[in-house]
């Protein structure tokens, strides 16, 4: 069985939370208990049948508003597949919640109202999801019991999300006309809408097929902590504990300590203090090296074919996710994995317009936008670029002082045109 | 070439809460797991070992006793311990009650469980400690569902939601301020079935109040099962049963229900909970039902 990851997105009342109660007590992931006390809330709040959106609205500042603030995650199992859900806010100013949960899923949902067709807030979650590296979206059109089950309703909305999906270059899009708070085509297929022949949203969220095939990926290993025993049985033994970030590892090849850039071999992969021959991501392991170098968190040891080249000067896409402003000139912390080193924001090379998908000029970064920066580090990272790396050319950036995040970060561009250290 | 290894979820939310335990081991000086001898922190035991074997592990084990708990469970962290080899730090809530001149909760069931808040955190201020892991998931009840992984925790303890830091990718951030302390939780997405799956998987031994076997009880109000201790102050109109019962969660003798259950094995406790139409918390927990936000209350208050 596998694991599925994916988020709702959609604009406010769209009906997200809904639809995932709808999933969960359809799935029969609702226990008695929480019903009860669902039934029991909405007794004592408005009128009528339980609230399936109660089931994901858990801080009560949520539920007294009826509206979602923060990430919410849920879980729920069918014989075919594990399924982590998670919910994010459709509110505008909500908008770097739904960059976290759009930062670790492998699909989107999104939500349509069948009486609003796509909205703003359509695109500008779908310009995010795509931006996060999400492949796999559903074009849930909700509330289609609302016009009527129309057929002609739901292919114009399909034929308006299609010149959304074009322009950011989703290939892999499967709408589906759903009524959420009546479970028409949620988990069971409905007789109100005979002239739709796809899959239901669950049948579909259980066949889709996102897996990466590793051994097309470089390998990507970061050191997280260094395992030296010191005991009278185990002396010398030095074992580099980390995940595989992304590729395949393979006892006895060729490997580089980054960014020292030592060459030497892979001795052995451990899992559990067994040798293993090969492993892949994302896979927890311990790395021993034949050679003894100076090796610290934080490091990138990378089979030598595929080494990154490390570098100091990037150029990224900034979530930005502060009230106060970035203007150049900024000094933070990148958190690159388990690398951290200082940093400056040389300059604000532009900002992305959410409803034209176009670039434009921009001085600062104020909350919720989403910008282009050039980046100066004081250690040089073994980065990629997001487009080549979901994992090694993703970063956060810290507040030195607070700590706080402050921005989610993909790497564009790691070897920069014009390095100022070169004539 | 050796074939590539293929992933099931279990492998994969393994490999997550390996990398979330050595990002401690990294980003802290002074960590601690947080241990009940309840069945999450058991297997947080096994996955720490599975991140840092053939080291030691980088933290203390650390039990905060309320003393309620069962005296099955005492025994079985003691001897875990030692098997271990590893350090283990108790503190008593007995101690606190003493020391700040608490009062003792009354009532015909007393619950020490508001009070261990107190003994927690003058146990992370007494060794400085800079992050808890916790065996805590969000699956478990709906304002955990809205934790983060690393969950930044203010000098009082107190957890702010509205002050929650983005948590991206699986890129953890640990950089707090003195005073300051970070919640960690290497679990939070798994469900109770997965931990089942992952004991039952990993054979890992688990106190014996999990598995079926006869126990004095009292029948609540309520219809649930609670076990006859020497903390309960009976009286003749409490209606006393004997039944064959294990236990879903492990946590105060005061305030942990019993289920009915003839599951005396792995398999049939696993079948038991697929079967199982109440939730963990719901089934087995008297404190949350005290309101709707009970849970989110006691974390504000710097609740684990």
């Amino acid at each position: 069985m596998d694991l599925l990851r994916f988020i709702t997105c959609g604009s406010v009342d769209d009906g997200k939370s809904t639809l995932i109660g709808r999933l969960l007590y359809d799935s029969d992931a609702v226990s008695l208990d929480v019903l009860a006390a669902l039934e029991e809330q909405n007794r004592t709040s408005a009128a009528g049948t339980v609230d399936l959106a109660l089931l994901t609205d858990g801080l009560r500042a949520e539920r007294e508003q009826g509206i979602t603030i923060d990430v919410a995650h849920k879980y729920f199992t069918t014989p075919r597949r594990k399924f982590i859900i998670t919910d994010t806010p459709g509110h505008v100013q909500y908008t770097r919640n739904m960059v976290t949960g759009a930062s670790n899923a492998d699909l989107a949902i999104v939500l349509v109202d069948a009486r609003q067709g796509v909205v703003e807030q359509t695109r500008r979650h779908s310009i995010v999801a795509a931006l996060l590296g999400i492949r796999h979206f559903v074009l849930a059109v909700n509330k289609i019991d609302l016009v009527g089950y129309s057929e002609q309703v739901f292919r114009d909305i399909v034929a308006d999300y299609a010149a959304v999906a074009d322009q950011l270059g989703l290939r892999q899009v499967v709408s589906i006309p759903i009524s959420a708070l009546n479970g028409d085509n949620v988990v069971k297929a409905s007789a109100n809408l005979p002239w739709y022949q796809g899959p239901n949203l669950l049948a579909h969220l259980e066949t889709v097929d996102v897996s990466r095939e590793a051994s097309t990926d470089a390998g990507r290993f970061q050191v997280q902590y260094v395992i030296r025993p010191q005991t009278a049985a185990l002396p010398d033994y030095r074992g580099y504990a980390g995940r595989i970030q992304s590729g395949v590892y393979r006892a006895g090849e060729k490997v580089v300590v980054l960014p020292a850039g030592i060459e030497t071999t892979l001795a052995a992969i451990e899992i559990d203090q067994q040798p293993v021959s090969v492993a892949v991501a994302p896979q927890a392991v311990v790395l021993r090296l034949a050679d003894d170098v100076d090796v610290s968190r934080g490091d990138t040891i990378a089979p030598l074919t595929q080494a990154p080249e490390p570098t100091r000067e990037l150029e990224a896409t900034l979530c930005w996710m502060e009230e106060r402003a970035l203007r150049p000139g900024r000094k933070l912390l990148v958190q690159h994995h388990a690398a951290k080193t200082k940093a400056v924001v040389q300059t604000i090379m532009s900002k992305t317009d959410i409803q034209s998908f176009t670039q434009q000029e921009a001085s600062e970064a104020r909350l919720n936008d989403i910008v282009r920066v050039r980046l100066k580090t004081a250690a040089p990272l073994a980065a990629d670029t997001y487009q080549q790396n979901r994992t090694t050319g993703a970063f956060v950036l810290l507040d030195e002082q607070t700590g706080a995040t402050l921005a989610a970060g993909l790497i564009e561009q790691t070897a920069l045109v014009e390095p100022e250290f070169e004539i | 070439m050796p074939t590539l290894p293929r992933l099931d979820y279990l492998d994969r939310l393994e490999a997550e809460a390996i990398h979330i335990l050595r990002e401690v081991a990294g980003q802290f000086q002074r960590p601690a797991l947080l241990f009940s001898g309840g069945k999450d922190s058991i297997a947080l035991v096994r996955l720490a070992q599975k991140a840092f074997r053939p080291g030691k592990f980088p933290f203390p084990l650390v039990h905060i006793d309320t003393g309620h708990n069962f005296p099955e469970v005492l025994a079985f962290r003691d001897q875990l311990a030692a098997e271990l080899s590893e350090q283990l730090i108790v503190r008593r809530v007995e101690d606190t009650i003493k020391q700040r001149g608490l009062r003792e909760p009354g009532g015909k069931f007393p619950s020490r469980n508001a009070l261990q808040t107190y003994t927690l955190l003058d146990t992370i201020e007494e060794f400085g400690f800079d992050a808890c892991i916790g065996g805590a998931r969000r699956d478990e009840e709906k304002a955990r569902a809205k934790e983060r992984i690393f969950s930044v925790r203010d000098e009082f303890g107190q957890w702010d939601p509205r002050r929650q830091r983005p948590e991206l990718w699986n890129i953890y951030n640990g950089q707090i301020q003195p005073g300051e302390n970070v919640r960690v939780f290497p679990i939070s997405n798994w469900t109770e079935l997965d931990v089942w799956n992952y004991i039952q998987r990993e054979n890992i031994p688990l106190p014996s109040i999990y598995f079926a076997h006869e126990r004095r009880c009292v029948v609540l109000p309520s219809g649930q099962l609670l076990a006859v201790t020497e903390h309960l102050t009976l009286d003749a109109t409490d209606e006393l049963t004997t039944r064959q019962v294990r236990f879903r969660t492990v946590g105060d003798a005061t305030c942990t229900a019993a289920v009915e259950s003839d599951a005396a094995t792995l398999d049939a406790i696993i079948e038991d909970i697929l079967q199982a139409k109440v939730s963990e918390r719901g089934a087995t927990r008297l404190d949350d039902r005290i309101s709707e936000t009970g849970m989110e209350d006691r974390k504000r208050n710097g609740y684990f």
